[in-house]
């Protein structure tokens, strides 16, 4: 069968999945930031899939604001991560339950 | 069988296999090979880029996630002392639920795709993702954006230097 969007979407899908299973199950704050640029990844991935069979450009474009907006993203998660881990001690979400009631 | 398909099937899986061993590796629970394996996943997903034409992003997704993103990451991960993470149990029951919840989407996700046969008709048309072509696109049709996304980084910056100031004042 030759390859075609349908295959690059179905990985897409399929790695979008692996990294929400990561948020919904991991406790630590890392892995789960780390999940959430794999899900990022997978959306990158159907969107260059979609460009290049329409033959059009946009995508890509939308892809390279996407990977600039993770890394401002990540930067900013990742110091908010560490203040946290200053005040508390922790990186792990079940010690974090300040807003329970 | 092309011997494209043959390298598209190998990207694919190694891209879910690496994919998977970073959210749930069995055999150890450090998010430091988490985050190596994140790396290789970013990498085959670039060759997966490859694969599409669009060299451009290939490039920037090696340089910008597999560089700049992770160095950031592993740099958090040695900062912070996560020894913690591998005394912890998970709880069997919400892990099941998890489980179910996230195949019952990918099963809806498979199906939707499989039924609306998107790629049906499309031909491969050529379009490469080239860096002249895309740098066009960027300081025309996308230059608004563009410069907005500079603000966005400015931004970015200044807060992660107010975040990690010892006292907020």
């Amino acid at each position: 069968m030759e390859v075609g969007l349908n295959h690059y979407l179905i990985v897409s899908a399929v790695l979008f999945c692996l990294g929400l299973l990561g948020v919904m199950v991991r406790r630590n704050l890392l892995v789960i930031y780390m999940s959430l640029e794999l899900m990022l990844n997978a959306a990158n991935l159907a969107l260059v899939a979609f460009s290049r069979y329409n033959a059009n450009l946009d995508g890509q474009v939308m892809v390279f604001f996407i990977i600039t907006v993770a890394a401002a993203e990540v930067s900013v998660g990742l110091a908010l991560i560490v203040a946290l881990y200053r005040k508390r001690q922790t990186a792990h979400v079940e010690d974090l339950t300040a807003l329970k009631l | 069988m092309h011997m494209t398909d043959l390298i598209f099937y190998l990207f694919a899986a190694l891209t879910l296999l690496s994919g998977f061993l970073v959210v749930a590796n069995p055999f150890t629970r450090n998010p430091v090979t988490s985050a190596m394996f994140l790396v290789l996943t970013i990498v085959w997903l670039a060759g997966l880029f490859v694969m599409l034409e669009a060299y451009f992003l290939a490039a920037i997704q090696i340089l910008v996630y597999a560089g700049a993103v992770m160095v950031l990451f592993l740099f958090v991960i040695m900062l912070l002392d996560l020894k913690e993470e591998q005394r912890r149990h998970y709880r069997k029951l919400l892990t099941g639920m998890s489980v179910v919840a996230v195949g019952a989407l990918l099963g809806l996700i498979v199906k939707a795709i499989r039924a609306s046969d998107v790629g049906a008709g499309l031909a491969t048309p050529m379009v490469r993702g080239d860096t002249k072509p895309l740098g066009t696109l960027l300081f025309t049709d996308y230059l608004l954006p563009f410069e907005m996304v500079s603000v966005l980084l400015l931004v970015a910056m200044i807060g992660v230097i107010l975040l990690s100031k010892r006292e907020l004042k």
